[in-house]
């Protein structure tokens, strides 16, 4: 295995959540090939990744700043951009697509005017789209802040983010 | 199912805050209560809590309640099994006190509720070597795998038998890789135990199920990781290898929290770590997770994240068994073949070789879904035909309509018609029809379903997973999805749906890797099963099946 080529250095601010990012590539021996699991934990702590964080990153692993964005935006889970406070993932795996995840995209787009990819403008929810979840037997599923929802149909799936 | 519930099952399954019910002595009944995402996403963590609760209420001392992973058929879900007396109950939920009741009656003896298990064609063709205990040990804890006899194979191995010993076991099985190619599993270790290395080997489990319609080896994950970690060190023993990843998908994270607690249980019990067994052979197992990119399921494309690359595929040779992790030979496998293993160590290749059919040995673990009534989780023995899968155990077709296809495969397969219903599954029936196993996701498609619009779904599906490395694989899926699209809205030509064969072609000669060159399969398939939907689609304007919204031609 490659060995660290870089150590720890000041964050880009003085939110304690990079303290966890730092506890994070400590252990991972500031590895370059560490750098998607790093990725992964600014995410969860942060929402999202914006440049100062990647150029951290970048820094902190000894990683060039070419390839971290290449990475970032390589792989779909990674977020450039803040998300709303709430997501709702529909998915669209085969299963989910013959029993009717389409119809549950255009109802969303009809009554909130959202679309996959797309933030309400009040910052509220998000919608993602996953290319299956893994829940196929409960045919079309969608996942509401974590929660997945079965057999979920047009006239269902409002209800389901009313109270958010 | 309509939860309005704002606090998320996943967090709390996290805090386990309730212990399982476990009497002293050996239980005379138990209800082992599904916890797989599933039946999780219906409450059944609250199921647990009810029935516990309920249990202790009626003073029942010698009945456990447990927390189980997969019990298979997740189209009825919640779901609670009590095994002594043969009995599965459905769609338990935790407020419904006539099934509660039903339940302890049948724990304590009295009258037995629920369905009776052998008599359900769902359970009764099947054959479990992988899933043996699925559904009959708490996932997240190591003393319910040892004591159904869990890690025996990985002792006995590195106690009483040579590495070669290990291998020969393992290619006397018939074991092929259940990732969906069907390499001999034996061959393959075979070659990276001869390739030398002097700093070390590496096992990787491929733990990237991103086949759409595929939930096999998440199943496996959530129910029994710890089969599929004593799979992975007998492999490590066996190969030479010292260091091992499980590399998964980022949208399993209940299979991942799993995971990490059974490596941590079974580095305490000793089984993993520094002294494997007690023994000189030691065994690191280190959990990655991907980030969303569907060609990470290719070898050379995973092993390029776990090192925290963009996942592009590279030419092979050389295959990762010579050149690996850090151009380190490196042997990767399944997580159903790892899966396997303990089994074949256990009772013998000749045992699994006895299973299935002339070439394809052992048994298959299917993800049924989509039109059919009963979806879940299956295990069979390979051989088996469609038609007992679809309607046997699947329960037919939901709603009472008619067949059409089943697909099999994910994005490189291919869809089965009507026709084929009689044939045998195993690897080189299917192969034949012009589909091939993949890891084992099964659609069912029944009459309301376009087959060019699926087509279209699986080009798009690729034509956005396309890592962009190679040009036919980049353009090619682009441009069919383009022809797919105009064919769909019914402004294609006869023209087009020549273009259409030639450019698939191409695709699947020039490609790079396995998702290109599998892409074009689906589009195959349907040319040659239902080309009259194409005709139709391009000469009439119209979809046979009502599905695609037709705004070109003359209707």
């Amino acid at each position: 295995m490659p060995t660290a080529t870089a150590r720890s250095l000041a964050p880009p601010s003085d939110d304690k959540r990079w303290r966890q990012v730092e506890v994070r590539m400590r252990r991972l021996g500031h590895r370059p090939d560490g750098l998607i699991e790093v990725l992964h934990t600014v995410q969860e702590l942060f929402g999202y990744l914006d440049e100062d964080a990647l150029g951290y990153v970048s820094r902190s692993l000894g990683v060039p700043p070419s390839k971290v964005f290449g990475v970032a935006t390589f792989y779909s889970h990674f977020m450039l951009k803040p998300q709303g406070l709430h997501t709702c993932v529909v998915c669209t795996g085969t299963a989910c697509y013959i029993n009717g995840a389409r119809s549950l995209l255009a109802k969303l787009d009809e009554e909130l005017g959202l679309k996959a990819g797309g933030t309400t403008p009040d910052g509220q929810l998000s919608l993602l789209q996953a290319r299956c979840l893994g829940a196929c037997s409960m045919a079309p599923a969608i996942v509401v802040d974590g929660q997945v929802h079965g057999r979920v149909t047009p006239g269902t799936v409002l209800a389901l983010l009313e109270h958010l | 199912m309509t939860s309005t519930e704002a606090t998320e099952p996943l967090s709390r399954a996290r805090r386990r805050p309730v212990e399982p019910l476990l009497p002293e002595g050996e239980a005379r009944a138990s209800a082992n209560v599904c916890q797989a995402a599933g039946c999780l996403s219906m409450q059944s963590d609250l199921v647990f809590e009810a029935l516990r609760e309920r249990v202790v209420a009626a003073g029942l001392g010698d009945v456990a309640v447990r927390r189980v992973g997969c019990l298979g058929l997740c189209a009825a879900g919640p779901l609670v099994e009590v095994p002594e007396r043969g009995r599965l109950f459905d769609h338990v939920h935790a407020d419904d006190q006539a099934a509660m009741d039903a339940l302890v009656a049948t724990l304590a003896g009295g009258e037995p509720g629920g369905r009776e298990t052998s008599k359900e064609p769902f359970f009764s063709h099947q054959v479990k070597v992988v899933l043996e205990r699925c559904g009959r040990v708490d996932p997240e804890r190591v003393e319910d795998y040892l004591a159904t006899g869990g890690y025996q194979a990985l002792t006995q191995a590195v106690a009483t038998m040579s590495p070669e010993e290990v291998i020969t076991e393992v290619a006397r099985s018939g074991l092929r890789g259940r990732g969906g190619a069907g390499y001999p599993t034996g061959l393959k270790w075979a070659t990276v135990a001869k390739a030398t290395s002097a700093e070390g080997k590496y096992v990787v489990c491929n733990a990237d199920e991103g086949d759409p319609g595929a939930f096999m080896d998440r199943s496996v994950l959530e129910s029994c990781p710890q089969q599929v970690l004593e799979g992975m060190a007998i492999a490590g023993y066996a190969v030479g290898a010292h260091n091992a990843y499980v590399y998964v998908r980022a949208e399993y994270p209940l299979a991942v929290k799993r995971l990490n607690s059974a490596i941590r249980q079974a580095e305490r019990e000793g089984l993993l770590g520094s002294r494997v067994a007690g023994t000189d052979f030691e065994f690191h197992v280190e959990v990655r997770i991907g980030a969303g990119a569907f060609v990470c399921g290719e070898e050379t494309a995973l092993l390029a994240s776990i090192q925290g690359e963009r996942g592009t595929p590279r030419p092979r040779p050389p295959y990762p068994a010579s050149r690996g992790l850090w151009g380190r030979p490196t042997l990767i496998n399944n997580v159903e073949t790892f899966a396997n293993v303990p089994a074949i160590v256990q009772r013998g290749g000749d045992w699994y070789s006895s299973i299935g059919s002339a070439k394809s040995k052992g048994t298959k673990v299917f993800a049924l879904a989509g039109a059919v009534v009963n979806t879940g989780l299956i295990e069979v023995p390979m051989g088996l035909t469609l038609r007992q899968i679809v309607f046997d155990i699947g329960g037919g077709l939901a709603g009472g309509k008619n067949f059409k296809a089943v697909q099999t495969g994910g994005p490189s397969g291919g869809c089965l018609p009507e026709a084929l219903l009689d044939m045998p599954i195993d690897y080189e029936s299917l192969a034949q029809a012009g589909s091939h196993m993949g890891s084992g996701g099964m659609i069912v498609m029944d009459e309301a379903t376009c087959m060019v619009d699926v087509a279209k779904f699986f080009m798009d599906f690729c034509r956005e997973e396309s890592c962009g490395k190679c040009v036919p694989c980049r353009a090619g899926t682009v441009q069919v999805h383009r022809l797919l699209e105009k064919i769909t809205r019914g402004r294609g030509t006869r023209e087009d749906l020549a273009l259409l064969e030639d450019l698939a072609g191409m695709m699947r000669s020039m490609s790079l890797c396995g998702l290109g060159q599998g892409a074009p399969n689906p589009v195959f398939s349907t040319l040659r099963y239902f080309r009259d939907e194409y005709l139709a689609h391009v000469d009439d304007h119209v979809c046979p099946a009502g599905a695609c919204e037709m705004d070109g031609g003359d209707r």
